[in-house]
């Protein structure tokens, strides 16, 4: 079974990117290695994005950066695993990782099953 | 405090992402692959006891490693007492737990590949091949091995038991294999793999038509090899063919779990996302090989063709045909040609499939092989000749070793004969 990790945090307070980004690439390496990971992204700053919505039967959208949300993804996994708990044990190693790499890093990283 | 169930819950995925590496890096201490698992699992023991009251440490497979060296070392100096061989393993060993950590890291990859060879020494039947890989490598248990081939757990256990005191034996731990025999080791590692994937994506035996657990299985091991071999395009070629095959698992199966011929599919249900991977994979095991591909590249090519086809019509069977030939070739495999048949059928009519396929009844290694009659049963019915069909898919069913299959010919079979 496949899970999205999707990595979020308060972009307002995250530390140097070069040390968010060495810590994806160790859990990169890891889940090649253990043959885990089927895909990782990075997600530029939401500044470079926007949201589109539909509310009222009205489409509207506002370019970001969408500053009243705290928690925005920033990044994402696609795991293969064969469990939930398999899926949490990864999503340990990944907090565990930014523990590590990136100091003063919070945030989380939400676990989700992919349909199918 | 961490509560017990979720204590064990980590330690099993650990050992699943783990195991391998830590035995591997044991099996390169003790130079015994029982000895190196007893080790291993010691120290998942430890965890379970330990985890609950400290935590899961940031870094488990660290924590594993570490208990298990200790616990090896503690035996040597036991052992030291009495003699001076296992002293200066004692002192040896203290040495490397004492070195710099990144310095265990760079024998990893090397730790789970030669593990992966040693799994698939030629001094073992496939059988026990398979078995080793999923309990040393893929970290699956006895029980989980003993449901994934339908066999009774003791006769798995026996099986493993019987594997390592062959490869004790024949001294397989001590072999370095370089060269030519190294290359002949992968080509074992990725047999076993695909025999693997295969089981899964057409079981050979029992109710079930597929194992898709199974498949996943070697999927994971087919990433593992790309990430431990990153420069032969075969490791490539079948990850390829692993990721373009799997794609088809949802739709290959109807409702009752029957098989859903491939013209038949809902192509829409085919994943995307595997087969845009399969691709890549496949465009890297090109770029490797250059003019030359591989049987498993070749494989993985004609899967490309059937992935690309977004209906059953748009499906290039002569360049389908081409590329069985040039795997014929490489392989000399009669089951190859039988494909072949089917190929040429599709591309120029049934009578050119037909005339392959009648000359490979006689083939002494497709005796019993039950897809020979079914090939032919089906070419058969195109050209007109449903009498014969029908012969040939009933004599298809008595053939088949699965349960699921065999109905499914009969039914062919029925019709064959019915709408004539």
């Amino acid at each position: 079974m496949q899970f999205m990790c999707m990595l979020k945090n308060d972009e307002r307070s995250a530390p140097a990117p070069q040390e968010v980004y060495a810590a994806m690439a160790e859990f990169e390496q890891e889940g090649r290695r253990n043959g885990t990971l089927v895909e990782l992204g990075g997600l530029l700053p939401s500044a470079a994005g926007a949201i589109v919505s539909l509310a009222d039967g009205r489409i509207s959208h506002v370019d970001g950066p969408f500053a009243e949300s705290k928690e925005l993804v920033g990044g994402y996994a696609i795991i293969e695993v064969r469990s939930r708990d398999e899926a949490v044990e990864l999503g340990r190693r990944l907090m565990a990782i930014h523990l590590e790499h990136a100091p003063g890093w919070e945030g989380s990283c939400e676990i989700r099953q992919i349909a199918g | 405090m961490e509560a017990e169930g979720d204590v064990r819950a980590a330690v099993d995925a650990v050992w699943r992402f783990e195991s391998a590496r830590l035995i591997g890096a044991l099996v390169r201490i003790l130079g015994d692959v029982g000895a190196a698992e007893e080790a291993a699992q010691e120290a998942a023991v430890a965890a379970l006891a330990q985890w609950p009251a400290t935590g899961i440490p940031a870094n488990p497979a660290a924590w594993l490693m570490t208990i298990a060296k200790r616990r090896v070392m503690d035996g040597f100096r036991r052992a030291a007492r009495q003699d001076g061989a296992s002293a200066a393993l004692a002192r040896d060993l203290e040495g490397s737990l004492a070195a710099d950590p990144a310095d265990a890291v760079d024998h990893v990859e090397d730790d789970v590949l030669r593990l992966m060879f040693i799994c698939c020494h030629p001094a073992l039947t496939t059988e026990a091949q398979t078995t080793l890989t999923l309990k040393l490598v893929a970290g699956l248990s006895t029980r989980e091995i003993a449901r994934a081939f339908l066999g009774s757990e003791a006769r798995i256990a026996q099986r493993i038991v019987r594997a390592k005191r062959t490869l004790t034996e024949v001294d397989a731990v001590i072999e370095e294999p370089g060269g030519a025999e190294r290359a002949e080791r992968l080509t074992a590692v990725l047999g076993v793999v695909y025999l693997l994937f295969n089981e899964g994506y057409s079981a050979t035996e029992g109710a079930e038509w597929m194992r898709p657990p199974l498949c996943d299985e070697a999927l994971r091991l087919g990433r593992i090899l790309t990430a431990l071999v990153p420069d032969d395009a075969e490791v490539h070629g079948l990850s390829a063919l692993m990721e373009l095959q799997a794609s088809r698992l949802a739709a290959r199966a109807g409702p009752e779990g029957r098989p859903v011929l491939l013209d038949d599919q809902d192509r829409a249900r085919w994943d995307a996302g595997r087969i845009r991977r399969g691709l890549a994979a496949l465009a890297e095991a090109e770029r490797l090989a250059g003019e030359a591909p591989g049987p498993y590249a070749l494989q993985a090519e004609i899967a490309a063709c059937h992935a690309r086809a977004a209906t059953p019509e748009e499906t290039d069977w002569p360049r389908i045909a081409a590329l069985y030939e040039q795997l014929a070739r490489r392989t000399g495999s009669p089951v190859v040609e039988l494909n072949r048949a089917v190929a040429l059928g599709r591309a120029f009519g049934p009578e050119a499939g037909l005339a392959l396929a009648d000359q490979l009844v006689e083939h002494p290694a497709l005796s019993g092989y039950h897809l020979v009659p079914s090939v032919r049963g089906d070419l058969l019915e195109r050209v007109g000749r449903r009498e014969e069909a029908a012969a040939e898919f009933a004599r298809a069913a008595r053939l088949a070793g699965n349960a699921s299959e065999r109905e499914f010919l009969l039914e062919r079979s029925r019709a064959a004969s019915v709408e004539g």
